[in-house]
């Protein structure tokens, strides 16, 4: 029995290797599953085929439950490049009906980074979208042939009246910037773009579900994740009634064809816009579909701009339907009383400046001013204020009070309609001026013209019509807005609040009388329909490009309004050649439902008028 | 014989923790065996046709064996330890001739309905040769080198024959029985030159592409690790603090003129420096040997020459000798080479089987990389990833320490032993576990090379449970007769 002491020590040679690769081991565990959060992920991607359940997309009415917008299914052919083994392509072309280039295009482009960033071989791309129903159907039956290949049902938008694309938008794909925005959005998805369809977008496309599948290291599905328990079933969007009249819509928008322009009507009480027409429109079915991107490019490089709403976005000069304006803020100031009479010598002259009027008795008070739409009261109310240093120091001081009422009314800002893309329309302010023509060297006489809403001041045709709804509830407005209920939630509060502009209501009763008196002996009296008792005031905008742009403001009935309506035509003339009429024409077929055979002739008239031809826009 | 006092009986002697641990590791094995293979639609652990039933069946199998082990006399095995060596040889020199082409390997014996792999039971049978050997009454390794070779022969008698059976995992293994070696007198510089061989050749392979100072980044290490050996050796070694400081003056003096040289563009440098350098270190040493002739000197110069040769050849082994397969692997677990879909796909979804299970798992039954099939070999060589995915972080370290405190514990079995034979038996069993131990956890973690060598009483296989129940058992039998006093 020997045993060597020296040999026995190296037992702990032997044991301190095994311990220090077991430590090793245990590190290298460690590092793997504890602080490594990527073969978590890894381990799902590998495992789980996270197949996209798409809620069916909010639906669209009308005020009165008139279906607007629907959808229609369809179904994109979706692939997992990395589990497309072996391809038929002359069977898969003639089972999608398409090219083998086209095809191959396809494939080409699913995989170009700069068309599709999101790419990966390893979770489904897009092969070919909007599939019909027949070559889905032949497709559903040869499916098993092709490993990798799989069907996304989809919703597309139907319309049932091709009105009012500006106010319903329409649906696209989502891009890069969306999805980083948002990370609701995975490549493929499609949001709303422009309308309701934008600003509603997050009522309208729902919660998305998702049904987890596994597959195995083949690509085979081998049934539901943990028998479908973790499956989140889609939440549909909710449906929308729109504000809109339909009925009243389409008939504005007939009577705006060939003519370039806006009409905006707003139910006065609530703000709720009954119809909102931009002209020219478009239909928006052309934005459905395949055909989306060239239909898309076609609009946006049309001359006549129709993606352009000029019922929010645009800037006119608002002429005189600025006047009633300015009756409000000179009451409001204590520059007039009712009685204060300015005279009118076929114009404003002081100064060495004349601004021409017409002919009408004066001097005259602002009713009657309102009436004959006289130039010279409101210039000389105007100077008799920004003027005023006794009262507010400084021109430009007067000038800012003067403008504070002004945004108070709705105007140089964006009043907040619930549709993306408002514009402001343009409110100089005394700091505008004094970069201009100097601190101190500019005074009522030098701006003149914006007291006639002509010179810097512009305006959006929905700041007009929303200045008809303040004087017809005498004294405060709501929000416009076009959305008047969305299934199982109320609106913002913001859109149901009354807004009080900076005038006393009292001083509102004048106007309301001088812009009646207007409809029954002034300049408006094309819109004196019996019984409707119509209060209006016309505008005749000029306009350095061309022939002058035709407005009328007015609403209707004069003691219990229930419409404001804004007409504006460019280059249509005088306020009272399109604006009146048309005015008069959508406050009749709103408030009675028709157009008796008297106003035949008027309406046959307007829908026929083509005011395009002066437009001085070329159409190619 | 004289017998003062009476035996204990077998089962109060029997080391019985080391028998719990085996019975917990084989019901783990099983289980895990179950979750591998399990599909989602076949139910019963028991199901005689799927993995785990037949696992079962062959724990059976192995318990009966084991129980026989244990029956036998303990001298029989010292007894029969050759015949049963020869016995195994014969077996696996007709394996290559019979057996059929199963993936390019002939190591499988087919008995009607099941198979078995004769290299699997030649572990012990060497185990116990080896252990004969070193048993013989007055035998001293290091007193001839023919005992040298002669321990060598019986190592690789069987590695030939497992080689020829295209079973390279199976023959790596005996390369565990150099810590039996070492335990037994074996000079350390052998383990600590392969060492040295693993590290030139990891850093030579996977440093060859980028340039530093005229050579590849992998010579320079090298070439550096040479010349700190030397110096080491010198200091540590020959302890002569004289030569150290030679050394140290001619490395600066050299060093130093180079940088200034290169640094004008006199001279490029490249490897004739280093390979200068160490020249001249080495004949300096020499010169040195030739005063006074110390070993050590020499050993030292050997050393250095054996490491410069070493790393030449080791591009021409690599590229020459190793299978592209095999090539393939090694870059892989050097981080050289991604190629997920081939030779890095196993190791790669081992990984994320592994990572996913995160601390506690993702629960029994519940693992979706190896329910799927992802993890190629989940139920065989790669079964240490159900245990990750499915047990978490938790699961590895319990499996982990169970064989770390099984091979601790047959390591303080082999130390009281009272007989060389039993003793360097047990050491056998012991390294046998740690390679095995190493290998097949450090391949499924991705730290060596894929290596397809089961992990002990979990990988599914029914030769292998049976080779280590044996291998086991046989030792414990050992155990159990360590007061008789025959001997």
């Amino acid at each position: 029995m020997r045993k060597d002491y020296n040999l026995e020590k190296r037992k702990y040679v032997i044991i301190a290797f095994l311990l220090v690769i077991a430590s090793i081991f245990g590190c290298r565990l460690y590092e793997l599953q504890m602080s490594d959060e990527k073969y978590k992920e890894s381990a799902d991607i590998n495992a789980f085929l996270k197949k996209t359940l798409y809620p069916s997309r909010g639906l669209i009415y009308d005020r009165n439950g008139e279906l607007i917008v629907y959808n229609q299914p369809a179904y994109d052919v979706m692939i997992i490049p990395r589990d497309v083994k072996t391809l038929d392509t002359l069977d898969l072309c003639r089972t999608l009906n398409i090219t083998p280039e086209q095809l191959r295009k396809r494939f080409e482009d699913m995989r170009n980074p700069h068309l599709n960033p999101g790419y990966s071989s390893y979770t489904p791309q897009r092969l070919i979208s909007h599939l019909s129903a027949e070559d889905y159907g032949r497709l559903q039956e040869k499916l098993y042939r092709y490993p990798g290949f799989f069907i996304q049902k989809r919703i597309l938008r139907q319309y049932n009246h091709s009105l009012a694309a500006n106010v319903l938008g329409n649906i696209r794909e989502v891009n890069a910037k969306d999805i980083k925005n948002d990370n609701y959005y995975q490549p493929g998805d499609y949001c709303g773009d422009l309308g309701v369809e934008k600003s509603y977008e997050s009522y309208l496309r729902g919660i998305k579900g998702v049904e987890i599948l596994m597959r195995d290291a083949h690509g085979r599905i081998k049934g539901r994740y943990d028998g479908g328990s973790n499956d989140v079933q889609p939440i549909s969007g909710r449906n929308i009634k729109l504000s809109l009249d339909y009925e009243l819509q389409a008939y504005a928008e007939s009577l705006m064809v060939n003519k370039i322009g806006a009409i905006v009507a707003i139910e006065p009480e609530s703000g709720e816009i009954l119809a909102l027409v931009t002209s020219p429109n478009y239909d928006p079915t052309l934005l459905v579909g395949r055909q989306r991107g060239e239909n898309y490019r076609a609009l946006v490089n049309d001359p006549e701009k129709p993606l352009y709403d000029r019922a929010l976005m645009g800037a006119y000069p608002p002429g005189s339907t600025f006047k009633p304006t300015q009756g409000l803020i000179l009451l409001e100031e204590d520059i007039i009383t009712l009685s204060t009479p300015y005279p009118c010598s076929h114009g404003y002259i002081n100064g060495g400046l004349r601004v021409g009027c017409h002919g009408h008795a004066s001097p005259l008070p602002l009713k009657p001013a309102l009436q004959t739409s006289c130039n010279a009261f409101f210039c000389w109310g105007f100077k008799n204020m920004v003027d005023r240093r006794s009262k507010y120091g400084t021109s430009a001081d007067a000038f800012e009070v003067w403008k504070n009422h002004l945004v108070s009314m709705g105007y140089g800002y964006k009043l907040g309609v619930d549709l993306p893309g408002e514009g402001r329309g343009f409110l100089p302010n005394a700091q505008y001026y004094n970069k201009a023509y100097g601190e101190g060297h500019w005074s009522a006489n030098t701006i003149i013209s914006v007291s006639i809403g002509q010179g810097e001041v512009l305006a959006t045709p929905l700041q007009i019509a929303n200045l008809g709804a303040t004087i017809a509830n005498r004294g405060w407005f709501r929000t416009p807005h076009v959305v008047k209920e969305i299934q199982d939630t109320i609106l913002p509060d913001e859109l149901l609040e009354k807004r009080y502009p900076t005038i006393d209501a009292k001083h509102y009763d004048a106007i309301a009388e001088g812009m009646r008196m207007a409809v029954t002996g002034g300049t408006c009296r094309r819109a004196n329909i019996p019984g409707l008792d119509v209060c209006g005031k016309t505008g005749t905008a000029q306009n350095p490009h061309g022939r002058d742009h035709s407005a009328f403001l007015g609403f209707a009935p004069y003691n219990d309004p229930k419409i404001a309506v804004c007409v504006y035509v460019e280059n249509g003339g005088w306020g009272a050649t399109y604006g009146v009429p048309i005015g008069a024409l959508v406050i009749e077929k709103y408030l009675r439902g028709y157009i008796p055979p008297e106003r035949k002739a008027m309406e046959t008239e307007m829908l026929n008028a083509n005011s395009k031809l002066l437009s001085g826009v070329k159409k190619h | 014989m004289i017998t003062s006092r009476p035996t204990p009986s077998i089962f109060r002697s029997l080391d019985w923790f080391t028998i719990v641990l085996y019975l917990l590791l084989i019901m783990a094995g099983a289980i895990s065996i179950y979750a591998a293979s399990y599909n989602f639609d076949n139910a019963s652990i028991f199901d005689m046709s799927a993995f785990s039933g037949k696992q079962i069946q062959w724990i059976g199998v192995s318990l009966g064996v084991g129980l026989l082990l244990l029956v036998i006399d303990a001298r029989m095995y010292e007894t029969y330890a050759y015949p049963v060596y020869v016995t195994m040889l014969m077996l696996l020199l007709v394996t290559i001739f019979i057996a059929p082409d199963i993936k390019g390997s002939r190591s499988w014996i087919v008995l009607g309905s099941f198979s078995i792999q004769p290299a699997e039971f030649a572990k012990f049978a060497t185990a116990l040769a080896l252990a004969k050997m070193f048993g013989a009454y007055g035998f001293n390794l290091n007193a001839a080198a023919g005992n040298y070779v002669k321990a060598l022969a019986i190592i690789f008698l069987p590695v030939l024959f497992i080689l020829a059976q295209h079973e390279t995992g199976s023959a790596l293994v005996y390369m565990s029985f150099f810590f039996v070696l070492y335990r037994e007198g074996m000079s350390g510089l052998v383990l600590l030159g392969a060492l040295f061989a693993v590290v030139i050749f990891v850093v030579a392979v996977k440093y060859s592409t980028e340039v530093v100072f005229g050579v590849s980044q992998g010579e320079f290490i090298v070439y550096t690790l040479i010349l700190a050996t030397l110096l080491g050796m010198v200091l540590f070694y020959c302890r002569n603090l004289r030569m150290v400081r030679n050394v140290l003056i001619w490395y600066m003096v050299s060093m130093g003129l180079m940088f200034v040289l290169s640094n004008f563009d006199v001279v490029e440098p490249g490897g004739w420096f280093f390979i200068g350098v160490i020249g001249v270190t080495c004949i300096y040493l020499l010169i040195e040997y030739l005063q006074t002739p110390m070993r050590k000197l020499l050993i030292t110069v050997a050393t250095a020459i054996l490491a410069m040769t070493f790393m030449f050849s080791v591009n021409y082994v690599f590229n020459n000798v190793l299978g592209a397969h095999q090539q393939m692997r090694i870059k892989v677990t050097l981080g050289l080479e991604e190629d997920l879909k081939g030779g890095g796909y196993n190791v790669n979804q081992s990984k994320i089987a592994i990572g996913s299970g995160g601390w506690s798992g993702k629960g029994f039954l519940n693992g979706t990389q190896t329910k799927l099939k992802y993890v190629p070999e989940q139920h065989t060589d790669f079964i240490f990833c159900t245990i990750g995915e499915e047990e978490g972080f938790v699961g590895t370290i319990a499996v982990m320490s169970a064989f770390v405190l099984l091979i601790l514990r047959i390591i303080s079995l082999a130390e009281r032993q009272p007989t060389t034979f039993s003793r360097v038996y047990a050491y056998c069993v012991a390294s046998i576990f740690i390679f095995h131990f190493c290998i097949n956890i450090g391949m499924v973690i991705g730290l060596c090379p894929v290596i397809g060598i089961p992990l002990p009483f979990f990988s599914y296989g029914g030769s292998s449970l049976l080779g280590f129940t044996m291998l086991l058992f046989i030792m414990l039998r050992l155990d159990a007769s360590r007061f008789d006093k025959n001997h």
